[in-house]
């Protein structure tokens, strides 16, 4: 199977790269797979799981937003904060509901209210996901 | 003439003064090795960004509905500084050759007649532009408590400048800080934010005709605060190791010049002893000849 290059940075450091198989990315318009020979796009990011599909092994990452790039020389997804699923702070999703809640009781209405909302509804999905799947 | 008392007194304080800068410039490079690390770790995620966006960007180039961030207001009326510099002194020339550029670009540009705004990160450079230019600062940040910058930092006072920019407050803003070159050398460094000027070459051959999701709008109305988040952070982060290289030369250097004042009153210390006893010796022996 065709590979390509894959990069994960985060402002801090870079916390993946090399040749994958496949990306499931979880894209604000709705999830999408990244094969090799992709077109070339430029995605947003919700907060949500990313998975990694590197020589027959899945490798799940929580991201909490960020954007996707892809161009003929790979994929790189630029993420604002990211982490493998297993050592994942619960905590960190707690605090950000929090900190949106709070800032949705204090907007207008408009757009940046509808986004906020959106935001939100995100970590609540990946909450609740997370949840589910029973990850430690 | 100094009693042998008094200088016995002056070497002690100087070597406690020596002990000090020493324990400093340790510090300082534990502190630094740290600094450094966090700065490359940075550089990655900038330079993505920026490609991303100039890639971007070249393709919005002409069209009427770019966001302003990104093509600017079309005026040159109004200068936001940004003056990044450090939280603490003793660092050598480092607070204040930042300073120093950002009071050159000052001046100028009030000499060209326009107008100046000042938002200064870090307490340092706040004191010393405080003197001559206390009207023009708009805002400032202290970053005193923050114990490891974090994009978080930088993203607070990006989104002050993009509120300001939003409420039409100015229309170019740069960015000074100190560019990390070596632990002995340091560029002030002045960086335009808004409009973005692109540092990298121009993609070569045509960009690649992108697919966008959501629209274009929507993805550069999230990247572009992002941007200047990032570029933001870099400064912060770039400047944190200049700083603790600025201060570990500057702490050598003040251990050596200890040790050589150390050196220099020893020596002194030891002639004004043996002139003493000299002289002690010869009442001695003169007054016994006179028995």
């Amino acid at each position: 199977m065709a590979t390509f290059q894959f990069e994960l940075v985060t402002p801090d450091k870079v916390l993946f790269s090399g040749q994958v198989d496949q990306v499931d990315v979880p894209g604000v318009d709705g999830d999408f797979g990244v094969l090799a020979g992709h077109a070339p796009l430029v995605a947003l990011i919700k907060p949500g799981v990313l998975v990694i599909h590197e020589g027959g092994k899945k490798h799940r990452i929580v991201v909490l937003g960020g954007f996707a790039e892809v161009n003929p020389q790979g994929l790189s997804i630029l993420a604002d904060l990211a982490s493998p699923a297993e050592d994942f702070d619960r905590a960190v999703i707690a605090s950000q509901i929090a900190e949106t809640e709070q800032k949705v009781k204090e907007m207008e209405q408009g757009s940046l209210l509808d986004r906020a909302l959106e935001r939100l509804d995100h970590f609540k999905q990946l909450d609740t996901h997370l949840n589910s799947t029973g990850m430690h | 003439m100094a009693s042998l008392k008094d200088m016995r007194v002056r070497i002690a304080a100087t070597k406690a003064t020596q002990k000090i800068t020493k324990a400093m410039q340790m510090v300082a490079a534990s502190k630094l090795r740290r600094a450094q690390a966090a700065a490359e770790a940075a550089r990655p995620y900038a330079e993505r960004m920026d490609a991303v966006l100039q890639s971007i960007a070249t393709g919005m180039a002409g069209s009427d509905n770019a966001p302003k961030l990104l093509s600017g207001t079309g005026n040159d009326k109004v200068h936001l500084l940004i003056v990044a510099t450090g939280e603490r002194g003793l660092a050598g020339a480092f607070n204040s050759s930042i300073v120093r550029l950002a009071r050159e670009h000052i001046n100028r540009l009030q000499a060209e007649g326009k107008e100046v705004k000042i938002l200064t990160v870090g307490k340092k450079g706040f004191e010393q532009l405080r003197r001559n230019y206390e009207k023009n600062i708009v805002d400032r940040v202290e970053l005193r408590g923050v114990r490891v910058l974090g994009y978080s930092n930088a993203a607070d006072i990006g989104q002050k400048v993009v509120a300001m920019y939003e409420r039409g407050e100015f229309d170019v803003a740069t960015l000074f800080y100190s560019r990390f070159r070596s632990v002995i050398q340091q560029i002030p460094t002045a960086q335009q934010l808004v409009p973005p000027k692109f540092e990298g070459k121009v993609a070569e051959g045509p960009a690649a005709s992108y697919e966008y999701e959501p629209e274009e709008e929507e993805i550069l109305a999230e990247l572009l605060p992002r941007y200047i988040a990032t570029q933001i952070l870099r400064a912060l982060l770039e400047n944190n190791a200049s700083f603790y290289g600025s201060q570990m030369s500057a702490m050598d250097n003040a251990t050596r010049n200890a040790g050589d004042m150390i050196r220099k009153q020893t020596i002194k210390y030891n002639r004004t002893r043996q002139a003493m006893i000299t002289k002690e010796l010869i009442e001695i022996i003169s007054g016994a000849e006179a028995l």
